[in-house]
């Protein structure tokens, strides 16, 4: 029965493919994509289902997973947010070379003005690299349509759906209608014929590889006539518009009585050229307004001139960097600005900050003072709360680059002479990328300090559950991490002094040590001690 | 019926419950809604603000233009004057007066009361105070809702509704002292406008 729901873009793909049929969602959480996952993991039709909704270790384990999920023929769905395709990518990419056999979607949750992330890659540009469609949903009610379309789409043409979504549309809320509930998919192996595409030796491959770039070709046709796709006509043929994503609303919000120029609303890819060409063919110029880097408007580039004006990111009319708003397509579109308030002299910038108490402060406090004792101290940094011991009051760290680079980036530094060479790395951060890493150093008992900082959970993205909690010292001793030298400290202000010591000993032993100050995350502690208050009351009432 | 609204604040201090509370009320009544949120980093004390749009037409963007907000509603003064720019020039501020002080640049107090002042259309209001003189300390953020709510086109009952459907499971009493807190608010931005 049809249902209306306030639910966040995050939500809406999640329900909508618990609806069309899902059997497991494999992910690492990342903002702005956490929360599919995190709706899945609390949903009543899920937990009847048995429906797979645990994290993985990091984005490639999970898009391997939802691989062999749906190889044996069940529905799977991969979220991360767009730089975990980068760690997925190997297997993202052959999976189009392996194709799917139960329907197979990815969700990459782009980050336009790098809200919560380290750079503004584009994850259509994965799509093609691949020869994997691309959805790109235009608003929460067509993500939630879209959801069922892609899995439905992966099982007639056997290929992986990635779907492309961008901040404003993961964390923001709309009514959404739902549809009917699919029921899952039963075991089913791949066709006799298709089955050598999953033992990608050079022979199989070169044989698939032919076939998709086919198949692509005839995907383009699917999105010429995609229902999500639209091309609307308007009487004033000197300009015609091309959108993609949520691009249009801004547009249309802009026109509350309707478009002036023909448009043209991209959702559904590989780009559509039919649809652009008949634009070409009767407008004189074209203005392209993307959420994110200028794909579509590259490509009608190209690199030779061509009579049409093209505008867009590229040609200035619309800013290189950074998330649309309205206002910046409304000066696009030639309109004036709306009248408004000057701004305030007085507002200054609130950088957020490690909560008060938290234990990473601890760590950093003790680390900066013994770093200050010494000449040319180097502190490789990672991604997590910690990354946010750049700022004041520690100015702790020299590096933050992506998932894991701490240890290794420590490594290479010690190995051209740097000393001391230290690490810092959270406990969800070392398990998602940091272990392969250590396990170079032991190999070579590289003379850094890696300072694994565990509060016991993945916390950035909000408190998810981390891969190794409890096992960080016999992960460190099984990579080759001497016992001796695997020291563990409790970050409190009165172990200051101590942990400064330890901090000391470990720089001045040429070879890998590793320190590991733990105390649970405040706002996970927070919870957990509501919910113990909770189910005391629970038992007293009893 | 249309109202634009930016709720602001410091990540922590509670913006998301008085979305929710609107959002429950203006989907009883059929409204069409969009409310943008920030998840993520900046929650962790630094500035936050979600984009709330309620309308009887569908709504397409997620993000207030420039000049398109009907209401600024702001836990915190100095993240009121942040979104100025995005008021229209009818629009109103409804802003607590007690500063979140957790940088070192905060500007002069006095400075920022003053330009909060010389707005045209805005009600100051110690939320934290009113709810302690009401006995409910924690429920300042539905005490700004309520000053707030004359300002939104929705009767005050369905707001209530709103509190009444989301602090339900806390319990009767819960839900009582947050309908208090919305009373309290409720009525002093009823005097200040009489005013």
């Amino acid at each position: 029965m049809p249902m209306k729901e306030l639910l966040l873009g995050d939500e809406a793909l999640a329900l909508g493919a618990l609806h069309a049929g899902l059997t497991g969602v494999y992910a690492y959480p990342g903002t702005p994509s956490t929360e599919i996952t995190e709706y899945i993991q609390s949903s009543e039709l899920a937990r009847t289902r048995k429906i797979h909704c645990t994290w993985s270790a990091n984005e490639k384990t999970a898009m391997e997973a939802a691989l062999g999920c749906s190889f044996v023929g069940k529905r799977a769905l991969v979220c991360m947010k767009h730089v975990g395709m980068n760690v997925c990518a190997d297997a993202f990419v052959n999976s189009g070379m392996t194709g799917a056999n139960g329907g197979l979607v990815i969700v990459a949750a782009d980050d336009p003005s790098m809200h919560s992330s380290q750079n503004e890659q584009d994850s259509r540009f994965y799509g093609k690299f691949a020869l994997i469609p691309v959805f790109e949903p235009s608003s929460q009610q067509e993500t939630y349509d879209m959801v069922r379309a892609a899995f439905d789409l992966s099982e007639q043409y056997h290929i992986p759906v990635l779907i492309r979504i961008t901040t404003r549309m993961a964390h923001s809320r709309a009514v959404v209608e739902t549809g009917e509930i699919r029921e899952q998919n039963m075991l089913r192996y791949p066709m006799e014929e298709l089955r050598r595409q999953w033992v990608l030796m050079p022979g199989n491959s070169r044989v698939r590889y032919k076939k998709l770039i086919e198949d692509y070709a005839t995907l383009e046709h699917e999105a010429v006539g995609s229902r999500f796709n639209a091309y609307t006509d308007a009487p004033d043929h000197s300009l015609g518009i091309i959108t993609t994503g949520i691009a249009y609303n801004y547009v249309m919000e802009n026109f509350p009585d309707g478009c002036p120029y023909p448009l043209l609303k991209i959702v559904q890819y590989p780009t559509p050229r039919d649809l652009i060409r008949r634009m070409a063919d009767s407008c004189r110029e074209i203005l392209v307004i993307e959420e994110g880097q200028p794909v579509v408007e590259e490509a009608l580039r190209g690199i030779l001139q061509s009579p049409l004006k093209i505008r867009g990111r590229l040609s200035g009319e619309l800013p290189r960097t950074g998330e649309l708003t309205p206002d910046c397509v409304r000066q696009a579109l030639g309109l004036a600005p709306l009248e408004t308030h000057k701004a305030s002299e007085y507002v200054v910038p609130r950088p957020p900050a490690l909560c008060q108490g938290c234990g990473h402060r601890d760590m950093y406090t003790a680390l900066t003072e013994v770093v200050h004792e010494m000449k040319d101290a180097k502190v490789f940094s990672d991604i997590g709360c910690y990354t946010l011991g750049w700022l004041a009051p520690f100015h702790a760290i020299d590096s933050c680059v992506e998932m894991g680079a701490s240890i290794t980036m420590a490594k290479g530094a010690a190995d051209s002479g740097q000393h001391p060479s230290i690490a810092v790395i959270g406990d969800s951060t070392f398990t998602h990328s940091g272990m392969t890493g250590l396990l170079d150093a032991a190999n070579a008992n590289a003379d850094i300090v890696v300072i694994i900082s565990d509060n016991l959970t993945t916390g950035m993205t909000g408190g998810q559950d981390s891969a190794g909690t409890g096992r960080l010292e016999k992960i460190c001793i099984g990579l080759g991490v001497d016992p001796d030298h695997i020291r563990v400290v409790i970050p409190l202000p009165k172990n200051r002094e101590a942990i400064k010591d330890i901090i000391r000993e470990e720089i001045a032993y040429h070879g890998l040590s590793v320190i590991i100050p733990r105390r649970e995350c405040i706002q996970t502690a927070k919870r957990h001690a509501q919910q113990r208050a909770k189910e005391l009351k629970n038992k007293k009432n009893d | 019926m249309k109202r634009d609204i930016i709720l602001s604040g410091v990540g922590g201090q509670g913006i998301l419950s008085i979305a929710t509370v609107i959002g429950k009320a203006a989907l009883a009544l059929g409204l069409y809604i969009k409310q943008a949120e920030v998840h993520g980093m900046s929650q962790r004390g630094g500035d936050v603000q979600s984009n709330l749009r309620l309308s009887s037409d569908p709504i397409l963007s997620d993000l207030i233009p420039h000049g398109g907000a009907d209401i600024i509603i702001s836990m915190e003064p100095m993240e009121a004057l942040r979104y100025l720019p995005y008021l229209n020039r009818e629009g109103w501020i409804i802003t607590n007066t007690e500063p979140f002080v957790n940088i070192p640049n905060y500007p002069e107090m006095e400075a920022v009361t003053r330009e909060l002042e010389q707005q045209p259309h805005v009600v100051l209001i110690d939320i934290v105070a009113i709810a302690h003189e009401i006995s409910s300390p924690r429920s300042a953020n539905i005490v700004l809702l309520g000053a707030a709510a004359p300002f939104l086109h929705i009767e005050p009952d369905k707001f209530e509704e709103g509190i009444r459907a989301i602090f339900q499971r806390k319990g009767d009493e819960v839900v009582q002292t947050n309908i208090a807190a919305f009373r309290a608010g409720y009525e002093y931005a009823q005097n200040k406008i009489r005013k």
